[in-house]
């Protein structure tokens, strides 16, 4: 048994966690990061890989906005870029309700700087002949795309510890607490962990921290269903949505075809557990069938691998980012809902700033963990 | 109550036949055309051989299976040309496809029986067309009354590399060469252990002495270097063990070194697994009897663990009775129980005799290329411990990096060398580096507009 | 890659295309027996540039012959009944 002190103790190796320990290595600090299983093992690591700004919920698009510009030079910070390709992410829509849903959203992305062309159903199918024609409209965010979330956190994670930072991997923490200056976390293994600052990035178990210092907050697990095809030709080149949500796809320039839809089945697991997620064969068959809607080309092509994970997801689909309501010298990121994978860099950044220079740009206002009311009561 | 079997080899044929005598009629589902498995897989309508032409030395057994299978088939629900590509545990429901059509199978109790598949290291020049595994270089001749090529050599280890080189010499191909990866000290060695098993080490001595006495070349302790030609194979060469460099002119390969489990069900089903050491494999967790750690799934043959055939068999009707004894049947098991751990023995000894040879694969140059469904070179895989990415201390996170074992075949093929490879560059044991982890579908399944 | 008829080659004669052009088999064949003893020499080509293939395991779990058959969509040959009349093209 051990005890380490540093400057700032992260827990949750995911896509947030990895880049706050660069962003706070690059500063300076002593960080040391804990990650119950391998970094990026969940929501992070077996997401869409969508790198898309467009659709977001409004108060989202300041972090999403910043984290576009970390994810164009996040060659020179991660040391690739991980995949990320700027192919512009195409949302579509298959009825009128869809439709105005587009249009409506052309004003939100104005306000905030976001680029976004409408397609209207002529021009749409011209442009993407390959759609299918039960879609009747687009809106195409140029500056989208996607990249390889497999890579892009063990990427950040490598580039922390090249930073300076401390990374464990396989250490899961037992016990929290706080005596009034400084964090104890407590591990599996029995070591000890000491700062006057801890960030909680820990996904959907961010929930059981938070609730570790008495602000508990109503968070789900969340587990998309995705899959994936053997490899054709390569011509989807947008990253594709719909209104609504219950489908989305790309394809890689290696052929192969990423689609999501739907949920799986999982167990966030206790304490000491290891947690489980899978897929549902019916929701994949279901996913398939509404991308074979999108772009009938899919039809009779194999899928040859699924999967799913678990993040976290609140009530009303935004994460929970800021300070601790009880206790000082914590800070939280969690409760993504299916969409940290573009955030997770900004997300780093801001709380590199909230760390050290004690404020941000960003306005983390809608995102307080008080929101939810007394007893996490949402 | 609802019973299912998957497979329709050896394990599965005496499971079903087990379970029929206790009048219990089970969905019977194999992926082939007919049942039998791979060892006894009869040709289809239009071939004729017999059956002593077909298997040898096995013909009484396969025989004696085929009528049990025969027999078998109409009392049960039988669904040949089924694939079942997922198991969900918890719902006890199989997902299959049969025809381009989606199914549930839904189970109070379910015994996979689902083989194995040939144990391959990758060699320079793999992927050419003409190199087969040794499995499919015997299903060519068997089913199909075709040798792999004109001029035939066989690499590997294990029984059936003299098993195959034998019945293709004996079918009239011109075998070119019979290489040995093992050395013939290490097979002496185990020799003692060995005639526990009489019969099937007599077999195996036949097959060499006949394949000496028919002058074909035959070389033990090699190390492969490539399968060389370009668009198709023109040759293979290998060092000796004194490193004396040899090349034979060929145009077809066979390649294997033994057998690993297809228990791919068994690991969606949420069986942990563990490393059996002896077979070099990872194998899914059951007791003798076949009972697994997960209700309602037994688990027989060898996909299970490699038994060979005449261990499946007697396992296959173990797991029928231990799924009876635990729906309260009375049963008689000591007899087989004998039986099983007589064999058993033998199958330690017959593992000593040909060990796996993690060195090949550890060894092998950076451009080589190991993955055969992503196109993948060995270096790709040794760079997952290099950056930019976080050293991958694991398989499943050096496939997550790297690809391996993500395509098609979803490391069925490459997932052995990948894992001594991934070993080798972190000096660790290949126990530590773990397997891949099974993925639904178990095989590809199609888009269909109509779910 | 030529696969070489050595037994069972009295069998009734079947007639496929592949790509187009004819391509005699016998019956009982698989696909992949069908083409690669009527000369194909290979069928189909890796994604990833490196090569010709021709299936490998011959037993339905290597995912290496993929080809694609009219009416039956993406099969693997090496699992599926040649019949006469059928049309191949390489996957």
């Amino acid at each position: 048994m051990t005890e380490t002190r540093c400057d700032v103790l992260i827990v949750g190796g995911g896509g947030a966690g990895c880049s706050a320990a660069l962003h706070l290595a690059l500063r300076g600090s002593r960080v040391v990061l804990l990650e119950r299983g391998l970094v990026g093992g969940q929501a992070s690591g077996v997401n869409y890989g969508g790198v898309r700004q467009q659709g977001r919920n409004p108060a989202e698009l300041p972090i999403a906005r910043k984290s576009r510009e970390i994810w164009g030079r996040m060659k020179q910070l991660a040391g690739t870029e991980a995949e990320f390709t700027v192919t512009g992410h195409l949302k579509l829509a298959r009825d009128d309700a869809e439709e105005a849903n587009l249009i409506a959203y052309l004003d939100v992305a104005k306000q905030h700087g976001l680029p976004l062309r409408m397609i209207g159903r002529n021009a749409l199918h011209g442009e993407y002949p390959w759609l299918g024609p039960k879609v009747l409209a687009g809106s195409f965010a140029p500056e989208d795309g996607s990249a390889n979330p497999r890579l892009m956190t063990p990427a950040l994670a490598r580039a922390a510890r090249d930073a300076g930072a401390t990374l464990h991997e396989r250490t899961e923490v037992m016990d929290y607490a706080h005596d009034g200056a400084d964090f104890r976390l407590r591990t599996a293994a029995g070591d000890v962990f000491v700062a006057p600052v801890l960030l909680n990035l820990a996904g959907f178990w961010g929930g059981r921290v938070a609730e570790a210092f008495g602000e508990a907050v109503p968070i789900v697990p969340l587990s998309p269903n995705m899959l994936v095809t053997e490899p054709m030709g390569y011509f989807i080149e947008p990253n594709l949505g719909v209104v609504g949500g219950n489908v989305y796809l790309r394809q890689i320039p290696r052929g192969n075809v990423i689609i999501g839809g739907g949920h799986g089945e999982s167990d966030p697991g206790q304490p000491g557990q290891t947690p489980w997620s899978r897929p549902i064969p019916e929701v994949t068959m279901e996913a398939a069938a509404l991308a074979i809607a999108l772009v009938p080309a899919l039809e009779g092509v194999q899928v040859i691998r699924s999967w799913s994970g678990i993040d976290g997801q609140m009530p009303d689909r935004i994460p929970v980012i800021g300070p601790s309501s009880t206790t000082p010298g914590l800070f939280h990121a969690f409760g993504f809902s299916g969409h940290g994978f573009q955030l997770g860099p900004a997300i780093g950044a801001i709380m590199s700033e909230l760390v050290l220079d004690g404020r941000t740009d960003i306005p983390l206002e809608p995102f307080r963990i008080t929101r939810f009311g007394a007893a996490g009561q949402a | 109550m609802k019973v299912a079997v998957v497979g329709a080899g050896p394990a599965g044929v005496r499971a079903v036949e087990a379970l029929l005598a206790h009048d219990i009629r089970p969905v019977w589902i194999d992926e082939a055309m007919d049942g039998g498995g791979r060892i006894y897989q009869r040709p289809p309508a239009g071939l004729r051989r017999d059956a002593k032409t077909l298997y040898g030395f096995e013909a009484p057994r396969a025989t004696a299976l085929h009528a049990a299978l025969d027999a078998a088939k109409p009392r049960a629900d039988w669904r040949p040309e089924t694939l079942v590509w997922n198991i969900r545990p918890g719902q006890r429901q199989l997902s299959t496809l049969s025809a381009g059509r989606q199914g549930v199978v839904e189970y109070d109790a379910a015994i996979l029986c689902t083989g194995a598949m040939d144990r391959v290291v990758p060699v320079k020049g793999w992927t050419l067309p003409g190199v087969t595994t040794m499995g499919g270089a015997q299903i060519a001749l068997k089913s199909q009354g075709c040798g792999i090529g004109q001029r035939v050599a066989f690499l590997g280890s294990g029984p059936l590399l003299w098993l195959v080189a034998y019945q293709y010499a004996k079918a009239g191909a011109e075998v070119v060469a019979v290489l040995d990866t093992t050395r013939f000290a290490t097979k002496l060695a185990a020799a003692p252990g060995m005639l526990r098993g009489p019969a099937t080490f007599a077999k195996g001595l036949y097959y060499i002495g006949w394949l000496r006495a028919h002058g074909i070349r035959i070389a033990e302790g090699v190390t492969p270097l490539a399968i060389e030609g370009a668009g198709s194979v023109s040759g293979l060469s290998w060092r000796d063990a004194k490193g004396g460099v040899h090349r034979v002119e060929c145009d077809a390969v066979g390649l294997g070194w033994g057998l690993k489990p297809e228990a791919q069900l068994a690991d969606l089903a949420g069986i942990p697994f563990v490393f059996d050491a002896a077979q070099h494999n990872w194998v899914p967790r059951r007791d003798a009897a076949g009972r697994t750690p997960v209700t309602g799934i037994y688990l027989a043959g060898d996909g299970s663990g490699i038994g060979g055939a005449e261990v499946a068999e007697v396992a296959g009707a173990r797991a029928a009775l231990a799924l009876l004894q635990d729906a309260g049947r009375r049963v008689e098991t000591a007899a087989l129980d004998r039986k099983l751990a007589s064999l058993g023995r033998f199958r330690v000894a017959l593992e000593k005799a040909f060990p796996f040879p993690s060195h090949l694969a550890a060894g092998l140059p950076d451009d080589a290329l190991f993955c055969r469904c992503e196109g993948l070179t060995v270096g790709e895989l040794r760079a997952t411990t290099t950056g930019p990415a976080i050293p991958a201390p694991e398989l499943n996170r050096a496939k997550a990096i790297s690809r391996a074992g993500m395509g098609r075949c979803q490391g069925r093929v490459c997932g052995a060398a990948a894992a001594e490879i991934l070993a080798a560059q972190l000096g660790c044991s290949v126990a530590e580096v773990g397997r891949l982890r099974g993925q639904a579908p178990v095989k590809p399944i199609p888009l269909t507009a109509t779910p | 890659m030529k696969l070489v008829r050595l037994r069972d080659t009295d069998r009734a004669t079947l007639h496929l295309t592949l790509e187009g052009s004819g391509l005699a088999a016998l019956e009982g064949d698989t696909v992949l027996t069908a083409l690669l003893a009527g000369g194909a020499g290979h069928l189909r080509d890796s994604e990833f540039g490196d090569g010709h293939r021709a299936g490998f395991c011959l037993m339905g779990a290597c995912q290496d012959c993929w080809v694609v058959v009219e009416g039956l969509g993406r099969v693997r040959a090496c699992a599926t009944l040649a019949k006469d009349g059928m049309k191949v093209r390489r996957g």
